[in-house]
């Protein structure tokens, strides 16, 4: 896997890439992975709210739910289970992916989104003017502006950056009871899921796939990556995403060819006569 | 939604994959003032160097007035306004508000400079320098808003990348001729006139093939709620402008009316654009289905069965 955009300014004190492999066909829905992760960076309630979509009761990622527990209910045989039965769950701890190629950290005005030493990305609170460029630039609809007590700062999953400086690993994963969240160098994750995919797909789950593990995706990879059971929009997430950075050069190409031709456009308007 | 999401489904409860941008009426506004300001500038700058002293103030006017409420608007959309000074502790060229914090900056300075030293009759060749530098910089501050929306996840606005800086420039150009064919006398206003009718003609193309660009499925944004009135109002208001301008932009109400509906439509435009990123934003369908039909590599199955596995098949049941 690809380091993340900006790793190499660390030099020497760079370290091994760290990331989530949030294998979906072992998850529960339990919801630890949400609680532990309020508990442990202060994230705030974000509304006691019924939606009536399944078990979600939170419904997206956003700066106040850094782990969101998708529930999709399918009238479908489970090939995971034994037996005649025609429903199946799909439950996907959700996150940020801490993209190789960040949209939010390219586009980030004032410099507060940074990449860490782990090659993660994230949010420096004291820094972000919450001008909202980051939530414009995400693929994944991430990021969002906390609006709770006049914060007006925009927040994401940090990949708990100071449990990591500690050596310690997330607080979703420490929690996670049945493992669904791994954490790890990202290397040897991406190795093992890359097994764990063949496994299931010889078990008879030829739907399992691994979403966001190939660096030569539309952002070089990411940082937290997934096996799914289904198509990724199933799930809320974006099929083939692609960092809008990537087409940067025709962006201001055409700005640049904009501009000429405005300049042309009152030259032209000057012709004949200045009156 | 229903509380069950069947395996075809193309999204998780209707809900967006991509965040809505956060940011208000305050920036659709100020793609207006700020592209009114930099079309001016550079009218001001054509007016020097034609000797047209009249048309010459009146564009100043209008880009100082442009340059002036714009702070305004920047500062109170953002989340933390206290911190706005935070956008100048760096330099990104990979983010067009980075960049063009810097354009404006220098814009709104010269502009200033240029005006101050007008209205009190000193400095002249700080003056004539700083009406120049405020010249040259304004194509850039009128169009770096459309590369700023364009570089986005939004598909209204990331897939009319190629247009966007083009219809934010002739939308700046047209308000520019508009707001200078006002302010101007008749017999001096000759420029302003045909700058408001270019702007007019190049603003109603470039929407158009904007719209085309973004195909049926995104491009139907601009036919639908307040994208869709905004837009019919910006074309309906810039085609009237640009006709009276030209029939009876002589005249001082012909230029009036004129100059007031070209400023409507370009209005109008930026809250089109505004709009239409929100919608489809707002749609998951606008993201996932490009997403699809274009390929990738996101999703990967390693069994060696399923061959490179760029696109696996959904289930079969």
């Amino acid at each position: 896997m690809k380091l993340g955009d900006g790793v190499e300014t660390y030099g020497a004190e760079a370290q091994p890439r760290l990331g989530f492999f949030t294998d979906t066909s072992v998850c529960i829905g339990c919801k630890a992975c949400e609680v532990a992760c309020k508990e442990w960076n202060l994230v705030p309630e974000d509304g006691l709210a019924w939606t009536g979509n399944s078990y979600d009761n939170t419904g997206e990622l956003s700066a106040n739910t850094w782990r969101h527990v998708a529930f999709i209910e399918q009238q479908a045989p489970d090939p995971l289970k034994q037996g005649n039965q025609d429903f199946r769950w799909l439950m996907e701890s959700d996150v940020c992916k801490h993209c190789t190629h960040a949209g939010c950290l390219d586009v980030c005005p004032t410099g507060a989104i940074f990449r860490t030493e782990f090659g993660t990305v994230v949010i420096q609170d004291d820094v972000c003017n919450g001008c909202g460029y980051c939530v414009t630039a995400c693929p994944f609809g991430v990021i969002t502006k906390r609006e709770l007590g006049g914060d007006g700062g925009m927040h994401k999953c940090t990949l708990c950056y100071d449990r990591l400086q500690d050596g310690m690993e997330p607080a979703c994963a420490k929690a996670c009871p049945t493992d669904s969240i791994q954490f790890g160098p990202l290397d040897e994750l991406i190795e093992h899921a890359r097994e764990r995919c063949g496994d299931l797909v010889e078990a008879g789950v030829p739907e399992a796939r691994l979403y966001l593990a190939d660096e030569n995706d539309g952002i070089g990879g990411a940082g937290a990556f997934f096996l799914l059971l289904d198509e990724p929009e199933v799930y809320g997430l974006p099929p083939q995403p692609v960092v809008p950075t990537k087409d940067l050069a025709t962006i201001w190409g055409a700005a640049a060819v904009a501009a000429g031709a405005l300049a042309v456009g009152v030259a032209a308007a000057f012709l004949g006569s200045s009156r | 939604m229903s509380a069950t999401s069947p395996t075809d489904a193309l999204s998780y409860y209707g809900r967006p994959i991509i965040k809505e941008p956060v940011w208000q009426s305050e920036i659709p506004l100020y793609f207006f003032t700020g592209g009114l300001a930099g079309a001016s500038d550079l009218l001001a700058l054509g007016a020097q160097l034609s000797g047209n002293a009249r048309l010459r103030t009146s564009a100043l006017a209008a880009a100082t007035a442009g340059v002036g409420i714009s702070p305004y608007f920047l500062i109170k959309d953002l989340g933390r306004p206290l911190r706005f000074l935070n956008m100048l502790r760096v330099f990104k060229v990979t983010s067009p508000m980075s960049v063009g914090t810097w354009i404006f900056s220098a814009e709104s300075t010269a502009t200033g400079i240029a005006a101050a030293c007008r209205l009190f009759d000193v400095l002249p060749r700080i003056r004539a320098t700083a009406q120049v530098l405020a010249g040259l910089i304004g194509p850039a501050q009128a169009t770096y808003t459309g590369a700023l929306i364009a570089q986005s996840v939004v598909p209204a606005w990331h897939e009319a990348r190629r247009e966007l800086p083009v219809v934010f420039a002739s939308s700046a150009a047209a308000s520019a001729g508009g707001a200078a064919a006002i302010l101007t006398p008749a017999e001096h206003a000759g420029p302003a006139r045909r700058l408001g009718i270019i702007g007019g003609v190049a603003e109603l193309a470039a929407s158009k093939l904007m719209e085309r660009r973004l195909g049926k499925l995104v491009g139907s944004v601009y036919h639908e709620g307040p994208a869709g009135r905004y837009s019919r109002v910006a074309t309906s208001s810039t085609l009237a402008g640009t006709a009276l301008m030209a029939l009876a932009g002589r005249r001082r109400t012909g230029a009036v009316g004129a100059g007031l509906l070209l400023l409507t439509g370009s209005l109008c435009e930026r809250f089109a654009v505004y709009h239409a990123g929100k919608q489809s934003a707002a749609n998951p369908h606008h993201t996932s289905i490009p997403q699809k039909e274009r390929g990738g590599r996101a999703v990967t199955q390693p069994s060696s069965r399923t061959g490179n596995g760029s696109s696996p098949s959904a289930p079969t049941r």
